[in-house]
């Protein structure tokens, strides 16, 4: 049943994000004075406009497009990233596996939302930027859950015994211990997905992350916030859709983390 | 135990000086530090005269140095905005945010270990089902959204509560369960499979064989067994909190350290973040320590094996 719902939701955002250019009924940048803060369910803005006329329904639906975008990007760059250090300091152990184990508590000493938050205010603003700023905070609980992983794997017969029939250390690890360790990266990866696309909404909301006009749920809010007195659904939309996101894709990873290694912890 | 805690203690000593490294790392990082320092609109004359009297002209090992040594002794700098002593600032607002923090985790305990508790006994049952879809949908629920409702339905429409800024127990409602929410959905969930992984031991079925009363089966054997993973993410949120304090207090407009942090971000007030971030790092840090301390204490394998 879970499972299910949050199937469904996550396919819903993922069907508003692609189909945005079709589904939305205005130009999500295109500003109309003369009909400003129309309320929801006036003629042609089903969720209303905002302070510019800007049609609301529009830039929700290419919000979740942003959102996506950045969430699935910061999710790859920290997998492949977090995951191949781990796999290293798992596999080599010695002194990789000291740095790394040393970086990872001097990075875990900071809240995510903070490191996260400073790195962008230094590496300034944009789209790529914000997605390097949660990569950057982000990858250590791969590199720590994966080279847990590969500690237990390595230790394993079949991989003593590929190891004796003298398969190269290269081949060892990504043949034989990497599919092994992959469930568990599949799993950190979607409990990881919303923190993601909240933190970059969050940031975008403080003023930090991606800038107004860009359709952004963070900034929307952002905005919102000004005209909380006169326009309710103006925050309220734009919010509604991330926490709906947030809501599908940790059911999804609730699923995936109980069917694939229910012993997991992140 | 006292190996443990002395090599526990020598490990936080390395992580603080790391982080202070980090720290100073993540400013220099971009090449040309007065360009984070400098206000946006300042002219390029002013530039040299800037990197002078901050110090950037020297060798970076000579500046790393200086900075490790004033961090050290609790000196930032001055803030640029203020011309005030950097930490003295942070130290200022401190008491705010620890205030927000308390009753937020006081909040998240009071209501969400009971809720995990009962869930669990109660497993399938009406109660769980609905604590289950609750603690769901906690989690999913950005609190500066969150936040922003609560303030449109509490202070906007019903005008029960004030918007923001600190200063009666009104004001610190709506800021306590914004910054509680998403940690009480968190912990109720952990101590509901804490719970139920107790209550499937030998040590439950024979407490209950025996024939004691089922409240001292949970109240004594099974929750008791279940504090461990409890107390450490507990400990953990309290840190998070800190860090989620950045959001909430910026929305309440609450002067605590999070909002201070943002307005010296927004401001390139960098002395400051600086000092912010670094005192943040430490607390976090110690809070870590305090629950493997805790770990050590209520769980005796723990210290055996980790000497």
């Amino acid at each position: 049943m879970k499972a299910w719902i949050g199937l469904g939701l996550t396919l819903a955002v993922v069907v508003a994000a692609l189909g945005a250019p079709w589904l939305a009924p205005h130009d999500p940048a295109h500003a109309d004075f003369a009909s400003g803060l129309q309320p929801p369910g006036s003629p042609g803005h089903p969720l209303g406009t905002d302070q510019l006329g800007r049609d609301l329904l529009a830039r929700v639906l290419y919000g979740a497009r942003l959102a996506l975008f950045i969430g699935v990007c910061t999710v790859v760059v920290t997998a492949v990233v977090g995951g191949l250090l781990g796999l290293v300091a798992g596999f080599v152990e010695r002194w990789p596996s000291t740095v790394l184990m040393r970086i990872a508590d001097v990075q875990l000493s900071f809240p995510f939302i903070l490191l996260a938050l400073t790195i962008n205010a230094i590496v300034g603003l944009g789209l790529r930027n914000i997605i390097l700023s949660l990569s950057a905070a982000g990858w250590v609980v791969y590199a720590r859950v994966v080279r847990g992983e590969v500690l237990s794997v390595k230790q394993r017969d079949y991989v003593h015994a590929a190891a004796a029939l003298g398969v190269g250390r290269t081949r060892l690890l990504f043949r034989h211990v990497l599919p092994n360790v992959a469930p568990s990266i599949v799993v950190v990866a979607s409990l990881q997905f919303s923190q993601f696309v909240v933190a970059e909404a969050a940031i975008s909301f403080l003023g930090f992350g991606v800038q107004p006009p860009t359709p952004a749920w963070g900034s929307m809010l952002s905005e919102g916030r000004d005209f909380l007195y006169v326009a309710w659904w103006l925050a309220a939309f734009p919010g509604l859709a991330l926490a709906l996101t947030a809501l599908g894709v940790n059911l999804l990873g609730d699923w995936l983390r109980d069917t694939l290694d229910p012993k997991l912890r992140v | 135990m006292r190996r443990y805690v002395l090599g526990r203690l020598g490990q936080t000593v390395l992580v603080v000086l790391l982080s202070l490294t980090a720290v100073f790392g993540m400013v220099r990082l971009t090449g040309d530090p007065v360009l984070l320092f400098m206000p946006m609109d300042i002219q390029a004359k002013d530039v040299n005269e800037f990197r002078q009297r901050l110090g950037f002209n020297d060798p970076l090992p000579v500046q790393y140095v200086r900075f490790l040594a004033g961090a050290l002794h609790g000196d930032f700098g001055e803030s640029l905005r203020y011309r005030r002593d950097a930490l003295g600032l942070v130290l200022e607002r401190l008491p705010a945010t620890l205030l927000l923090a308390g009753t937020a985790m006081a909040l998240t305990l009071s209501v969400a270990v009971p809720l995990g508790v009962l869930a669990a006994v109660r497993r399938d049952g009406l109660f769980d089902h609905v604590s289950t879809i609750a603690t769901v949908i906690g989690q999913a629920t950005p609190g500066f959204w969150l936040g922003l409702m609560l303030i449109y339905l509490f202070a906007v429409q019903l005008r029960w509560l004030p918007t923001g800024g600190m200063g009666g127990v009104a004001h610190l409602v709506m800021p306590t369960v914004v910054l509680a929410a998403f940690y009480a959905a968190r912990v109720a969930r952990l101590t509901r499979s804490a719970v139920l992984d107790a209550l499937n031991e030998d040590y439950v079925l024979t407490a209950r064989a025996k024939g004691l009363a089922e409240t001292r089966v949970i109240g004594k054997h099974a929750l008791r067994n279940s504090a461990i993973p409890i107390v450490t993410l507990a400990g953990l949120e309290a840190g998070q909190l800190l860090g989620g304090a950045v959001v909430t207090e910026t929305i309440f407009a609450w002067p605590g350290l999070g909002r201070l942090t943002v307005q010296a971000l927004l401001n390139r007030d960098f002395p400051v973040v600086m000092a912010a971030v670094s005192f943040t790092s430490i607390v976090y840090t110690l809070m870590n320590l305090a629950v493997d301390l805790a770990y050590g204490w209520l769980d005796p394998r723990v210290r055996v094996r980790s000497s």
